[in-house]
C-alpha cells in the first residue's frame, strides 16, 4: 500500500521543497534589507530543509524506477522491465523530467552545503546568498511541478511493460556524464548567488572572493570532468571516432566552462589584489546565466541536435521566461550596483596581472565566438534571413588560432610576478623553456612521422610552452630548499593545483594535436579469414556470429589482432546490435584503448555475401585528450583543498601578508641571488 | 528456438536494408589526394535530414546519395568549389557547415576578429592608465615617508 | 553616469538575445525553403511509370502549371496524402507524379491501391531526378508554373488545411 503510493509521497515532497524554497527566497532578503537577524536566520533551515524534501522525492522517482512502477509515465516511458538495474537507476536523469529533477536536487544540495559552510561571512550577506539561491531553487520547482512533473500516473490504464531507455543511452556514459555535467553547471550557482549578495549589500571587498573561490574551483573541476566525459562517451558510443562536433548541445557546456575558466583565474586577481571587481561579479552572473541558457537551448527545441532532449515549446517557453528573469535582473542590479569608483590597483605591462587580464579576454573572446556561431543560425532565421548551418570548419577556423595565441601567454603568465616583473628576468627564466619548445616542437613531427608538419608542431610548441616555464618555477622555487621533496613540500597545494591545471590544458593540446592529424582511417570489405593492416598492426576476421544480450541481437565479428610481426596479440568484438524494445539497430564498437593511441573497430553494413563493410582506425594519444581534462580537474581539486581554507577566523588574516604568494618571497631570494 | 531464428533473420533483414552505419562503404581512391579531398567535402557538407550530422557520418539515405555525387564529380575533375556549388545549387547553402561569407554572415565571420583587436586596444588602454595610477600613488607615497622621516628627524 | 549607462547595455544586449529565443520557439528548424524556388526545373531525362519505353524530359512541365509531387511505396505519408492529391486533380490541376526510389512493380501497385491522380509519373529509381531537385524524403510538392519555373515548394505531408490555405491559392496565383 505504501510502495503504491510512492510517486504521490514523491509529488508532496516536492511542493513542501517549492513552499521551502520561496520561504528561503523572501525571508532573509527581506531580514538583510530590515535587519531583523530572525528573519535572515530563515536562510539555512529552508535550504537544508528543501534539500532533505527534494532528496525524498527524488529518492521516490528512483525506486519507481527499480521498481518497474509503470503506472508512472515517465517510468513507462523511459525504462523496461528487461533493462539492466544499473540503468534503471541511471533512466532517472536519461530523460527531461527526470533530469531537471536531477538538477533541482543538485541546486538544492550544493545551497544546503553553502549554507552550512558559511564561516565567518557576516550575517546580512549570507542571508542575501541564501535568498539568491531560493529564488532559483523556486523558479526550477515551479518548473518541474507547473510543466515537468516526473510523477505523473498512467491510471488506470497503465501499460504491461515500458517503451525502453534509448539504446544509444544504455550505456556507462550516462551513469557518469549527466551527473558530473549538472554538479558543474549547478555549481556556478553559489558563486552566482554571491555575486549578487555582494553587489546588493554593496560590499565588494576580498572577503566574499576568498569565500567563493573553493566553491567556484570544485564547479569548475565538476564541469571539466563532465564535459570530458561527454566527450569521451560520444567517442566510443557513436561510432565514428569523432570527440567533439561543436554540436550546440556541446557548445551549450562549452560556454559556461570557458567563462568559468576566465572566473577562476579572476577570483584570483581579485583576492590576491583587490581589482577587477566588478568585472569577476559580471563573470560569476555570465557564467551561471550561460549554464541555464544551456538548459534553456537543449530542452525547448530551438536548436537541432542529436544531443537534445524531445522537445516542447510549452517547456521552452517556461525556461526562456526563467532564464530572462534571472539574468535581466541579475544585470540589472550589476548595473545599478557595481561601484561607480574603483580604486585602480596599479600594475605594469609584464606582470601577472597583466597577462591574467590577455587571459580573460582571450577567454571572453572565445565564449563569444562560439555563442555566436551557436546561435548565429537562429537570428538569421528569426530575421526571415534564410536558413544556414554553423559547423566545425567555422569553429575550427577561429577556435584554435585563440588557443594557439592564448598558449602564448599562459607560458609567461604561470611564472610573472604580480604587479611587476623586469623583462630581464622573465627573459633569464624562460628562454631556455622558449629554445627547447621551439626545438622539440619543430622536430616532434618530423621524428614521429618523417615530415614536417607545421600544424603539428604548432599543437605542440603551444602545449610545451605551458609546461617548460613551471618546470623551471618549480626548479626554481625548490632550489634553496634542503631536498627537493622537502621544497616540493613547501609548495602549496593552491599552486600544485595551479601546475596541475596548466599542465591538464598542455596534455589536452598534444592529444588534440596528435590526434587530429595523425589518426588514420581504413573503409575495408572483410569476411572470416580477411586479413586487413592498419598502421602495423595485423587485424584478421575469425568468426562470424550471433548473440543474444539481456535486451538486444546481436550480429558479432571477433577479429585477432596482431601488433607487428611478433608484438602482442588480442582480440576485438566490434558488434551490431538489434534492440527488442524499440527496434532501433546500433553499432557497439570495439575499442582497444592505450595511453599512446587507440585503435577502433566500427562494423558497417552487411555486403551480403558472408562479409561486412568495416571502419578500421588507429587514432594515436587521443586518451590524451581526456586524460589532460581529468589532471585539469584535478587540480582544481588540489586548490580547493589548500590549507588557507582550513584556517580559522583568527588566523585567516595573516596570511595575506606573509603570503602563500609566493612569488614574491622569490623576488626577494632571486633579488640576493 | 524458432522465436530466435526469426529474430537473427530479422536482424540481419533491419541491417541490411536499415543502417548503413555512419557512412562506412568502400569506396576506391587510386589518388590520395583525392581522397582527403571527399574526406574534407564529405565532413563539411550537413545531412538535409538529420539532426546535425555530416554527411560521412549518418545513415540517412540521402546521405547515401550525397556522398556518391561528391565521389562521381571528383572522378569527374571537378574542383572543390564547384562541388560545393553543385551541391547548394540542389539543396541550398543549409548543408553547408562552413558558412559563405556574404552580407548576412559578415558579423559571423567578422565579429570575433573586431573582438581581438577591441581587447588588444582594451588591454593596452586598460595596462597604460593602471600604470599610471601606480606612478602618481607611488610619489604621493613617497611624499609621505619623507615627510614622516623629517618629522621624526625634526622631534628626535 | 556614463558608465551606468554603458553597463545598462548588458541586460539591453542580452533581451535582445532571448527575443531572438523566444522567436526561435516559434520556428521549426525543419521547415526550409527549396533552393530550386524561382528556378527553372532541372533537365532531365527518363521513362514514364506505366510505359517503360515512353521518354520524357523538362518540356514536360511546360505548358500549364503543373503540380509535381514525388512519392514512393515505402513512404507512410505518401499514403496518407493521397485524397488530399485526388482532390487537387478533380480541381483541375495538372498533376505529374516522380515515382522516387521504387521498382516498377512497386509503383504499379501504390497506385492501384491508392489511386492515381497522375496525368504522368515520372519513373526515377535511382533518385537521380529526385536529387536535381533537392528532394531529400518524401512526399515533396513543387508547384510549376507555364514556363517551367518552380514557384513553391511544400516540404512532407499534405493536409487538407494545406490544400485550402495554400496550394489552391498558389495555383491561381501562378495560372
Amino acid at each position: 500500500m505504501f510502495i503504491k503510493m510512492i510517486p504521490e509521497i514523491g509529488h508532496f515532497a516536492l511542493i513542501i521543497a517549492l513552499l521551502m524554497a520561496a520561504v528561503q527566497a523572501v525571508m532573509p532578503l527581506a531580514g538583510a534589507a530590515t535587519r531583523r537577524p530572525l528573519w535572515m536566520a530563515y536562510g539555512q533551515p529552508m535550504a537544508v530543509g528543501q534539500f532533505v524534501f527534494i532528496a525524498i522525492a527524488y529518492a521516490c522517482l528512483t525506486a519507481s524506477y527499480m521498481l518497474d512502477d509503470f503506472s508512472v509515465a515517465n517510468v513507462a516511458n523511459n525504462s523496461n522491465s528487461l533493462l539492466p538495474w544499473y540503468y534503471k537507476f541511471s533512466a532517472v536523469w536519461g530523460n527531461h523530467e527526470g533530469s531537471v529533477l536531477l538538477w533541482s536536487f543538485m541546486l538544492a544540495g550544493w545551497g544546503c552545503a553553502a549554507s552550512l559552510f558559511t564561516g565567518n561571512l557576516p550575517r546580512d550577506m549570507v542571508a542575501r546568498v541564501m535568498g539568491v539561491m531560493g529564488m532559483v531553487c523556486v523558479g526550477f520547482l515551479l518548473f518541474i511541478l507547473m510543466t515537468s512533473n516526473p510523477f505523473e500516473r498512467l491510471l488506470p490504464g497503465m501499460p504491461q511493460d515500458g517503451a525502453d531507455l534509448n539504446p544509444l543511452l544504455q550505456d556507462f556514459g550516462l551513469v557518469v556524464h549527466p551527473p558530473m555535467l549538472y554538479m558543474g553547471y549547478v555549481g556556478f550557482s553559489v558563486v552566482f548567488a554571491f555575486a549578487i549578495a555582494a553587489l546588493m549589500g554593496g560590499r565588494l571587498d576580498a572577503a566574499w572572493t576568498r569565500w567563493a573561490r573553493p566553491w567556484t574551483n570544485l564547479a569548475w573541476a565538476f564541469l571539466t570532468v563532465g564535459i570530458a566525459l561527454g566527450s569521451w562517451w560520444a567517442y566510443y558510443e557513436l561510432g565514428w571516432g569523432g570527440w567533439w562536433f561543436w554540436d550546440p548541445v556541446e557548445n551549450a557546456s562549452l560556454l559556461p566552462w570557458l567563462t568559468g575558466t576566465a572566473l577562476v583565474h579572476s577570483l584570483a586577481v581579485t583576492e590576491k589584489r583587490g581589482s577587477f571587481k566588478s568585472w569577476t561579479v559580471l563573470l560569476a552572473i555570465s557564467t551561471f546565466s550561460l549554464s541555464l541558457m544551456g538548459t534553456f537551448l537543449v530542452r525547448s527545441g530551438v536548436l537541432t541536435s542529436v544531443h537534445a532532449f524531445a522537445n516542447d515549446p510549452a517547456r521552452g517557453f517556461f525556461i526562456l521566461m526563467l532564464l530572462a528573469i534571472t539574468v535581466t535582473l541579475s544585470l540589472l542590479v550589476f548595473a545599478l550596483r557595481a561601484p561607480r569608483v574603483s580604486h585602480k590597483v596599479g600594475f605594469n605591462w609584464l606582470s601577472r596581472d597583466a597577462l591574467l587580464l590577455v587571459n580573460n579576454i582571450f577567454l571572453v573572446i572565445m565564449t563569444v565566438t562560439v555563442l555566436l556561431g551557436t546561435v548565429y543560425p537562429l537570428i538569421l532565421d528569426s530575421l526571415g534571413l534564410g536558413k544556414i548551418s554553423v559547423g566545425p570548419p567555422y569553429f575550427n577556423t577561429l577556435f584554435v588560432p585563440l588557443t594557439v595565441l592564448m598558449c602564448i601567454f599562459m607560458g609567461l603568465g604561470s611564472v610573472t610576478r604580480w604587479k611587476s616583473m623586469a623583462a630581464r628576468d622573465l627573459i633569464r627564466k624562460l628562454w631556455l623553456a622558449g629554445v627547447a619548445a621551439l626545438v622539440i616542437g619543430i622536430l616532434m613531427p618530423l621524428l614521429y612521422r618523417g615530415e614536417w608538419n607545421l600544424f603539428v608542431s604548432l599543437g605542440i610548441v603551444s602545449a610545451l610552452w605551458i609546461v617548460l616555464p613551471m618546470v623551471r618555477d618549480v626548479f626554481d622555487k625548490t632550489r634553496h630548499a634542503s631536498s627537493f621533496l622537502a621544497g616540493v613540500r613547501k609548495l602549496s597545494l593552491a599552486y600544485w593545483g595551479m601546475v596541475l591545471g596548466h599542465v591538464g590544458v598542455a596534455v589536452t593540446i598534444v592529444g588534440v594535436t596528435v590526434v587530429s592529424n595523425y589518426n588514420i582511417e581504413r573503409n575495408v570489405r572483410m569476411s572470416p579469414g580477411t586479413t586487413v593492416e592498419v598502421a602495423g598492426y595485423q587485424f584478421t576476421m575469425t568468426e562470424l556470429t550471433e548473440r543474444r544480450g539481456a535486451n538486444f541481437l546481436a550480429d558479432t565479428s571477433i577479429l585477432q589482432v596482431q601488433r607487428g610481426d611478433s608484438g602482442s596479440s588480442f582480440t576485438m568484438r566490434p558488434e551490431k546490435r538489434l534492440y527488442l524494445a524499440t527496434g532501433m539497430p546500433m553499432t557497439q564498437v570495439a575499442l582497444r584503448p592505450g595511453l599512446f593511441r587507440d585503435l577502433y573497430v566500427a562494423m558497417g553494413e552487411n555486403l551480403g555475401d558472408g562479409s561486412w563493410a568495416m571502419r578500421v582506425q588507429y587514432k594515436p594519444f587521443v586518451r590524451w585528450l581526456w586524460l589532460g581534462a581529468l589532471l585539469m580537474a584535478f587540480g582544481g581539486v588540489l586548490a580547493v583543498l589548500d590549507k588557507r581554507y582550513r584556517r580559522t577566523a583568527s588566523t585567516r588574516e595573516a596570511p595575506k601578508v606573509a603570503s602563500q604568494d609566493d612569488s614574491t618571497q622569490n623576488s626577494a631570494r632571486e633579488a640576493t641571488a | 528456438m524458432a522465436l530466435m531464428r526469426t529474430m537473427a533473420a530479422l536482424l540481419l533483414l533491419v541491417i541490411a536494408f536499415g543502417a548503413a552505419a555512419g557512412g562506412i562503404e568502400l569506396r576506391e581512391f587510386d589518388d590520395p589526394v583525392m581522397e582527403k579531398r571527399y574526406h574534407d567535402l564529405t565532413a563539411s557538407m550537413r545531412c538535409p535530414l538529420c539532426e546535425n550530422q555530416a554527411i560521412n557520418d549518418s545513415d540517412a539515405p540521402i546521405s547515401a546519395d550525397m556522398r556518391e555525387r561528391v565521389y562521381q564529380l571528383l572522378q569527374d575533375g571537378q574542383s572543390d568549389i564547384e562541388i560545393i556549388n553543385h551541391m547548394v545549387q540542389r539543396f541550398g547553402e543549409y548543408i553547408l557547415y562552413n558558412p559563405r561569407l556574404e552580407s548576412r554572415t559578415y558579423l559571423l565571420w567578422g565579429l570575433p576578429i573586431a573582438l581581438v583587436l577591441l581587447g588588444a586596444m582594451v588591454v593596452v588602454l586598460m595596462i597604460r592608465a593602471r600604470r599610471n595610477a601606480s606612478a602618481k600613488a607611488l610619489s604621493a607615497e613617497e611624499r609621505q615617508r619623507i615627510d614622516a622621516l623629517t618629522n621624526r628627524k625634526g622631534s628626535s | 553616469m556614463k558608465r551606468r549607462l554603458l553597463l545598462l547595455l548588458l541586460p539591453v544586449c542580452f533581451l535582445a538575445l532571448a527575443l531572438f529565443f523566444y522567436q526561435g520557439l516559434s520556428l521549426d528548424p525543419s521547415q526550409r525553403d527549396s533552393a530550386l524556388m524561382a528556378r527553372e526545373f532541372p533537365t532531365f531525362e527518363a521513362s514514364t511509370l506505366r510505359d517503360e519505353n515512353r521518354r520524357v524530359d523538362q518540356t514536360l512541365l511546360k505548358g500549364e502549371v503543373t503540380l509535381v509531387n514525388v512519392w514512393g511505396e515505402w513512404c507512410p505519408a505518401c499514403k496518407q496524402e493521397m485524397p488530399q492529391l485526388l482532390e487537387l486533380a478533380d480541381n483541375d490541376i495538372r498533376m505529374v507524379g516522380v515515382n522516387y526510389r521504387d521498382t516498377r512493380e512497386k509503383g504499379m501497385q501504390f497506385l492501384s491501391e491508392f489511386g492515381d491522380p497522375f496525368e504522368v509519373n515520372i519513373f526515377d529509381p535511382e533518385g537521380e531526378l529526385g536529387f536535381d531537385l533537392g528532394v531529400y524524403g518524401a512526399p515533396e510538392t513543387f508547384l510549376v508554373d507555364a514556363d517551367g519555373v518552380i514557384r513553391y515548394h511544400h516540404k512532407g505531408y499534405v493536409s487538407p488545411q494545406d490544400v485550402r490555405e495554400r496550394i489552391l491559392p498558389e495555383v491561381e496565383k501562378w495560372r
